[in-house]
């Protein structure tokens, strides 16, 4: 395939709107090509689209979908040509997840939490969806596990079961979320911060994140931690986003990126002492992401109008349930973590929303390196993935910005910068924080860009990058964005005009990592005890089978590297 | 003698469950369970059974005395012969109401049907 | 030769502890299964080969005869019926859901005979839960409404609930306070510290006199619900809000009895409210060892966990119209194919006869009434003995069945993509 006369934007490989011809060679990009030609001419090129968290497969997902006929019945498409039926919007069913990002450019995305024991779920959930090359993060900050080692200060127990849970969730990377309240919500009570002692398990979560990320360190993952604060959406909390990340900053990463990635920054730049007084903290939080090099965020922008707020942080979502009244499902999972979900509806006059919606934007416009910044939305916490192309237009244009800013809460302005910040991004950072920078922060290293061998996945948008402002012109930019010209995944073209072509199938990414025998070892004693006593399932039963993995890719990563 | 009828699984129905033509099944399932008053009441003996009636339809049943059973009800194990006694009506929600059923009860010499008797004479779509 | 560790195929416990000693490619002996696990490894008498309904006899055939017999009958119809599902593999499921699409038909599974009210339940409130094992390490007060463990699930109480042993929890039964709500005394009643007889169809009312109660509302409560004294109430709100950590475990007495979802919907607000004042978790006692995967299954791919019509190219739900029983209430579908349940033993007499008068398709292992009632009927092999795949336990757990013997009989997946096959064929032909 050639793909001619694009527009082209490739960050990672200096490449920042040149006009240049593409080649695929047997899926990948390559020097030379031949067969099928596209006429890209004067059109936006990128990488096709990675989103490094959302939740799409799952118990959480699934349940926020069986609690939700409501959701179900907005965006319903019915099946046609290749397409299965689709149902669904803030919740939608595996066929729409896949068909849906392919629309809209994006040919790669991650699960962002899941418990090693319900691994088995996620994979079959993933395994449905079309087209995307997909992945799960493995959650480790409330395991039962994790703890003792790190209260024994036992890192090479740690690693070996880290990299134990992964194989056996099939997982990609760490995932820690609310560290330490996971646990204490299993008795309906939660942490106060990162120093506040675990229940029963004497260590704090700060603890836990230093030895987690010691370990991942020393496994060399591909990916670094990645983090969802304590105190996640209370007002004040940013104090603990920054006390946390003081923790991590003399840590030494094993590859070429970040120690830690922030989760959904913007739930947790959060100032005031309450609702009342409720304001941004986005500044003191970019001027930390601007003056130190260990960390990276993704937004976790919110939208007006529904969501369904999913997470592990299961105080928080019981939390959200009493605030709204409304009905609320939980999910304690035994050993390893809590969840829960919450359908939500953000409101334009409710002066906190308007300040949340405001608190993701600053703090992509008010940090300075794009490389640091993801654009997400928290699917579907934030909104759902179908309204990326908002997202983008709102940081690309100030008009857009302040026309939506005169619709909120009169009481806005006092509570945030944004009405004072006259930047707008451009192509280069939007390829950035939607295409290389979550590659690059995943440690994906065929994803996000065009240099040779990286896989063909690209998106073709009907946008002339040379003739159109999208400053002035956003609307434009958000229908182009919301329906790719081509999509081409793998180097196949499975989207054109919105209309889903093909449909192959995916690979999922998992790692493999490799430690001393006699760490393996010494662990396997005590998940003999925990599985003999305490989990309510066997242990030749517990880790994912191959069959749930029909397309792995399997990266290779340990403290030694296997010899080949 | 009225009574309320509740249908539920017993170990034995379970056990049967995956061999429902067999004779075994036909004991575990076409029992009514009764308390030991109701079981006095309707002069039920050895040999004899009670037939169950209601709008729905009537079957014979073999007695049974319950002592965890209150007088004024009787429990029967899930199954065909239960379902005799349960209405179509799913009261809007697709489940049918399978316990809390008024029920006529009185003792007879009637025979328990068996399971290929209790389908005979259903109506056959012609193909 | 013995399989340890094997997974029981029977109830919702979905126990995965099961040893089970094979010889020559028999089953011998099972040992850790309760009698309705055994029963089910050990085997029954199976349907010999698939059959088709001559002149009101059925009479052998071949398995693709029986596939295009299945195939025809299902595009023929306007609006079949797709039914069962319980008692098979996701694997299976999946492909069932493919075909109903395909064939525009109906999917529903036998929880809309079961555990229905409580999914509408979920729908209204949520569902506050956990898996089992945290149960298991961390309850101290346990309460069974509406529900027969020790005939229904038997190994629940020794594996997950009343008698077992965890981090928190070492004392086992000698730590935990039981409490069994019911109509009547059952074997689990016996096992229990407390036990609250109730009037039948007064489930409604005692949830609501608790919640009240645990609200700190109680004046308003009157003195006697559901035939059990205020005072009797009073002591049982008194105990859940003693709890460390409560459970509640409901079953068929509350979705099957008058209010049907509404009893669910009142116990989900009722376990809702105790989380405000101590952790409290609750859990429907799923019957069969799959129908929460159909569930699963089910929601992931349409959006909807049951009862979804596919007639018109979208899915659509509605149960109270598009639940199996509605439409053969409303002699609404005109054929059906009866998947790893017993539609003609489970169902309302006047639906079996409804059924009775619709051609049937059957696929089982096992001859049942619905084999009476069948015109195709094709023999399977059993899921999770003689073939692998997928299962969701009633906590959400989802584990992999094992295969322990061969089998010349074809899995339900199998059984499934061939009639896929005869539907895609016939569709060509039809096209010509």
């Amino acid at each position: 395939m050639i793909i001619k006369g694009g527009i082209v934007y490739d960050p990672a490989n200096g490449i920042f709107g040149e006009e240049m011809d593409l080649c695929v060679d047997e899926g990948r990009m390559a020097e030379d090509g031949k067969g099928e030609v596209i006429d890209a001419r004067g059109l936006l090129v990128m990488p096709g689209g990675v989103d490094a968290h959302s939740h799409i497969a799952g118990t959480k997902v699934n349940t926020g979908r069986i609690m939700r006929p409501d959701d179900a019945r907005l965006g319903i498409e019915p099946r046609s040509g290749v397409c299965r039926p689709c149902t669904g919007y803030t919740v939608p069913n595996c066929y729409a997840i896949g068909y849906r990002y392919a629309r809209m450019g994006y040919t790669t995305a991650f699960e962002a939490a899941t418990p090693i024991i319900e691994a088995r779920h996620t994979h079959e959930e993933l395994e449905e969806i079309p087209i995307l090359d997909k992945g799960a993060l493995t959650l480790f900050g409330n395991n039962w596990e994790v703890m003792e080692c790190v209260r024994d200060k036992d890192i090479g127990k740690l690693a070996a079961y880290v990299a134990w849970g992964l194989r056996s969730a099939r997982g990609y990377g760490v995932k820690i979320v609310n560290p330490g309240g996971g646990e204490a919500w299993g008795f309906g009570s939660n942490v106060k911060g990162p120093n506040d002692p675990v229940p029963n398990f004497d260590v704090t979560g700060a603890e836990i994140i230093c030895g987690l990320a010691q370990a991942n360190e020393m496994l060399r993952l591909p990916h670094s931690i990645h983090l969802h604060f304590n105190n996640l959406g209370k007002p004040g909390n940013y104090t603990t986003a920054l006390e946390t990340l003081e923790l991590l900053k003399d840590i030494k990463p094993s590859r070429m990126r970040q120690v830690v990635h922030v989760a959904h920054m913007q739930f947790s730049a959060y100032g005031g002492t309450s609702w009342r007084d409720f304001e941004s903290k986005a500044p003191v939080i970019a001027d930390y992401f601007n003056s130190h090099n260990h960390a990276t965020m993704d937004l976790g922008q919110l939208l007006f109008g529904s969501a369904t707020t999913m997470t592990a942080d299961a105080p928080l979502e019981y939390g959200n349930a009493r605030l709204t009244h409304n009905k609320w499902s939980n999910h304690d999972i035994e050993l390893e973590e809590s969840s829960g979900v919450v359908p939500m509806v953000y409101f334009r006059k409710m002066l906190v929303n308007a300040v949340q919606w405001a608190i993701g934007l600053e703090l992509a416009l008010l940090t300075r390196d794009p490389w640091k910044v993801l654009m997400t939305t928290d699917h579907p916490n934030g909104s759902p993935f179908i309204n990326y192309p908002e997202v983008i237009t709102l940081l690309m244009s100030k008009p857009k910005r302040d026309a939506e800013m005169a619709t909120l809460h009169e009481q806005l302005p006092k509570r945030t910068s944004l009405g004072g910040i006259e930047r707008e991004l451009d192509w280069t950072e939007i390829a950035i924080m939607t295409r290389a920078a979550p590659a690059r922060i995943l440690g994906l290293v065929d994803k996000g860009h065009f240099g040779p061998g990286a896989d063909a996945d690209i998106s073709i948008y009907n946008l002339r990058p040379e003739e159109i402002d999208p400053s002035r012109d956003h609307a434009l930019v958000k229908k182009a964005l919301a329906a790719a010209k081509y999509t081409i995944k793998s180097g196949i073209v499975v989207s054109q005009e919105g209309q889903i072509l093909a449909a192959p199938q995916g690979r999922t990414f998992w790692v493999d990592a490799a430690v001393p025998k006699a760490d393996t070892d010494r662990l396997m004693v005590d998940l003999q005890e925990k599985f003999e006593k305490y989990y309510s399932v066997r242990l030749s039963n517990y880790a994912v089978q191959d069959a749930y993995i029909p397309n792995p890719k399997v990266i290779r990563a340990g403290i030694q590297m296997e010899v080949a | 003698m009225k009574a309320i009828m509740i249908s539920g699984r017993t170990l034995a129905q379970g056990a049967g469950c995956e061999c429902k033509m067999s004779p075994d099944f036909l004991k575990a399932v076409s029992l009514c369970h009764l308390s030991k008053g109701d079981y006095d009441a309707l002069g039920l003996c050895e040999g004899k059974n009670v037939q169950l009636k209601n709008e729905f339809g009537q079957v014979v049943l073999a007695p049974k005395v319950d002592a965890g059973l209150r007088q004024g009800m009787v429990f029967i194990p899930m199954g065909p012969w239960a379902n005799v006694l349960v209405g179509p009506d799913t009261g809007g929600c697709g489940t049918p109401q399978f316990k809390g059923i008024e029920v006529e009860v009185e003792a007879t010499d009637a025979s328990v049907l068996e399971i290929r008797d209790l389908f005979r004479g259903l109506r056959r779509a012609q193909t | 030769m013995i399989v340890e560790d094997a997974i029981c195929s029977f109830c919702g416990c979905l126990c995965d502890d099961i040893n089970v000693e094979v010889e020559e490619g028999k089953i011998k002996r099972v040992r850790h299964a309760c009698r309705l696990g055994s029963s089910k490894i050990l085997g029954h008498d199976r349907i010999k080969a698939p059959m088709i309904r001559r002149g009101g006899k059925l009479s052998e055939v071949s398995y693709q005869e029986a596939y295009d017999r299945a195939a025809e009958i299902l595009l023929r119809a306007q609006k079949p019926l797709l039914y069962g599902w319980a008692s098979t593999v996701c694997e299976a499921q999946k492909k069932g859901i493919l075909l109903a699409e395909e064939v525009g038909g109906v999917l529903d599974s036998t929880a809309t005979v079961c555990h229905g009210p409580s999914v509408i339940g979920i729908e209204e409130k949520g569902l506050p839960g956990a898996t089992l094992g945290q149960v298991k390490n961390r309850a101290d007060t346990i309460v069974f409404w509406g529900c027969n463990p020790a005939e229904a699930h038997p190994r629940h109480s020794l594996r997950y609930s009343s008698n077992v042993c965890g981090r928190f929890t070492p004392e086992g039964r000698a730590g935990r306070t039981i409490v069994v709500v019911d109509v009547r005394e059952t074997r689990t009643s016996k096992n229990a510290d407390k036990t609250v007889i109730i009037q039948p169809g007064t489930d409604y009312e005692v949830i609501s006199a608790l919640r009240m109660l645990v609200a700190g509302k109680g004046d308003g409560v009157p003195d006697e619900v559901g035939g059990v004294p205020k005072a009797e109430l009073d002591g049982l709100a008194k105990t859940l809000l003693a709890a460390r950590f409560g459970a509640v475990f409901f079953g068929l007495g509350i979705t099957h009895s008058r209010g049907r979802y509404k009893n669910i919907d009142n116990a989900l607000s009722l376990v809702a409210e105790l989380n405000s004042h101590t952790k409290f978790v609750i859990m429907p006692m799923r019957g069969h060892y799959n129908v929460g995967g159909i569930g699963q299954v089910l929601a992931w791919s349409s959006g909807f966990p049951m009862s979804v019509d596919f007639t018109r190219n979208a899915p659509y739900f509605n149960p109270g119209e598009t639940a199996a029983c509605d439409l053969l209430a409303k002699a609404d579908t005109d054929a059906a194919m009866i998947i790893a349940a017993d539609a003609a033993s489970s169902f309302p007499r006047a639906a079996v006869e409804a059924l009775a008068k619709i051609p049937v398709i059957q696929i089982d292992p096992y001859e049942n009434p619905t084999t009476l009632i069948s015109e195709v009927v094709i023999p399977s092999a059993i899921a999770g003995v003689e073939a692998e795949g997928t299962a969701y336990r009633m906590d959400g757990m989802a584990l992999r069945m094992r295969k322990l013997v061969d089998t010349s009989y074809p899995s339900d997946e199998e059984i499934l993509s061939h009639i896929l096959e005869s539907v895609h064929r016939l569709q060509r032909g039809l096209e010509r």
